[in-house]
């Protein structure tokens, strides 16, 4: 044997054995934990994959395919508008973002051949935030709020970044030439309004579909030991007594509150064209379905159809096994809402709980360095907020998170020089921390 | 000796690419050297910011998207 080239995989082989030999079964909590990890899987499958994911990934098969990127591109040219170009690179992650893999040679094009720092870093920032798959599940799961906190605080806050980048190194930028882009050749356009007929019927659908009923209460109550934090729950009463009040969800679970915890129980007032939505909402899927399939039919060419399907079987196989791992990881440390995986609730409140500025702080920091893969912030974040998270500083981890991790770090150190990149990222740290402050403040 | 260089910082569709145009060049019967190039510097240099992108001796032939090998065939000759 070769113990030179053998000993990495015998030192694998050991560590293995040594997590088996002092595997935990039998002790409550990774019991407990293991049951959590696959509730939480189980119930995604059945409430977020065909209605939201499916669709989602369908949508952004089709803006990576058809939307032009040569065309969005041409505004943050290095001869570019200055006030356009932030405009643009703050908004057009939704476009170019599609996977966040080509987040980064983006900014660096940006940077290098195109409209310079400041644009870049504001692309750099509110790119991954803004991408279409992260908005919809993070709305989807987390709540619309916090879906539309994500996406405007990002667009708002790259602005600021970007430009106060520009500000601190406006001297350097003035020296810099520019090299040449190489872009792809614009494709034969279709008339612009009938790409946005067909985007708005494939959102129409995805939105109809997921139509929930407004329920009859809502709950609002203390979380969890310590009670930092207060959860709202909107549902169906099912009991209530003098120990606690039972409440089913709009999205089918069971919560149990000791009554003490309870702050506040109020009816929720029914809006008439919102549940008549609900009621005709496949009646509206459907229609739209067929519209959406004679446009499909009418306008696409078959190799068109054949690139849109490509790439959105692409996005499946790319993110379906890893948003898999996160919701079973997510599920096993921090359970589910009301539920306690491995991680003491109790720890978590006390980091994170309350709106805080070091509940905040904390939040940006961990989420600058932590590396999510796409889209397992959500399902991470889920079983955060329901262990007694505030809103506040989710909304500063799910701004820091995905815009930042080691490794990207380390390539935007690359790309724009050390003292650029420590700024920049104390930059991100300081606004997601602020970001959550104003948004725990108004909404938590 | 054709050249074959493949752009991108290694994502699932760069890898992809790099498939394609290697079936592509044995396809062809031709004498090829291919070279992944993911040093986002590097990337640069060519002028590409979509990846994944193919250079042909240096020139870049595509950008933004997976081509097929009778794509790239076609760059190749």
């Amino acid at each position: 044997m070769d113990f030179k080239s053998e000993w990495k995989k015998l030192l694998f082989i050991a560590g293995v054995f040594l997590a088996c030999f002092y595997l935990p079964v039998g002790s409550s909590r990774f019991d407990n934990a293991v049951g959590e990890s696959l509730h939480l899987v189980k119930w995604y499958a059945r409430e977020h994959v065909l209605l939201c994911l499916v669709p989602a990934f369908f949508i952004a098969g089709a803006i990576s395919v058809f939307v032009s990127q040569a065309s969005v591109m041409k505004y943050l040219g290095a001869r570019a508008n200055k006030i356009l170009a932030y405009g643009v690179a703050s908004v057009s992650g939704t476009v170019l973002a599609v996977c966040s893999c080509t987040v980064l040679p983006l900014f660096a094009g940006i940077y290098k051949m195109g409209a310079g720092l400041g644009p870049a870093t504001a692309f750099l920032y509110s790119g991954p935030a803004i991408n279409v798959l992260a908005i919809i599940l993070t709305a989807r799961i987390l709540g619309l709020e916090l879906g539309i906190a994500r996406a405007a605080g990002a667009v708002l806050f790259s602005v600021v970044i970007g430009l106060l980048m520009h500000i601190i190194y406006r001297k350097e930028e003035e020296q810099k030439t520019t090299s040449q882009m190489a872009m792809p050749e614009p494709q034969a356009a279709r008339p612009l309004w009938k790409n946005a007929l067909y985007f708005a019927s494939m959102v129409g659908i995805l939105v109809f579909a997921n139509w929930a009923r407004s329920g009859d209460v809502r709950a609002v109550f203390l979380c969890c030991p310590g009670g930092l934090t207060t959860y709202q729950v909107e549902g169906a009463l099912i009991s209530k007594t003098e120990q606690n009040l039972k409440i089913l969800d709009t999205s089918g679970q069971t919560h149990e509150v000791p009554a003490e915890l309870v702050q506040q129980v109020q009816d929720v007032g029914k809006n008439s064209i919102y549940e008549l939505i609900y009621r005709i909402r496949w009646l509206l899927v459907v229609l739209l379905l067929g519209a959406f399939s004679l446009m499909v039919l009418g306008w696409f060419t078959k190799h068109e159809i054949g690139e849109w399907l490509a790439a959105t079987w692409g996005f499946a196989k790319q993110i379906l096994p890893l948003l898999l791992l996160g919701v079973l990881v997510a599920g096993f440390l921090l359970g589910r809402p009301g539920h306690e995986g491995v991680i003491p609730t109790k720890w978590i409140n006390a980091a994170v709980g309350g709106n805080s500025i070091w509940a905040n702080l904390f939040a940006s920091v961990a989420g600058a360095f932590m590396y999510f893969a796409t889209l397992t912030e959500v399902p991470i974040l889920q079983g955060l907020l329901g262990a007694g998270m505030g809103k506040g500083p989710a909304l500063a981890l799910l701004l820091a998170g995905p815009a930042l991790s080691l490794p990207s770090m380390l390539v935007i150190r690359s790309v724009i020089g050390t003292q650029k990149a420590v700024v920049y990222i104390c930059l991100v740290i300081v606004m997601a921390t602020i970001s959550g402050m104003i948004f725990g403040a108004v909404w938590g | 000796m054709i050249k074959i260089q493949i752009l991108g910082t290694g994502c699932p569709k760069c890898k992809k690419l790099l498939e394609n145009a290697e079936s592509a060049a044995k396809e062809l019967g031709i004498e090829y050297e291919i070279e992944k190039v993911t040093n986002i510097n590097e990337i640069m240099k060519f002028g590409v910011m979509l990846t994944p992108a193919l250079a042909v001796d240096g020139q870049v032939k595509s950008v933004g998207k997976v081509i097929s090998p009778d794509e790239i065939k076609k760059m190749l000759v």
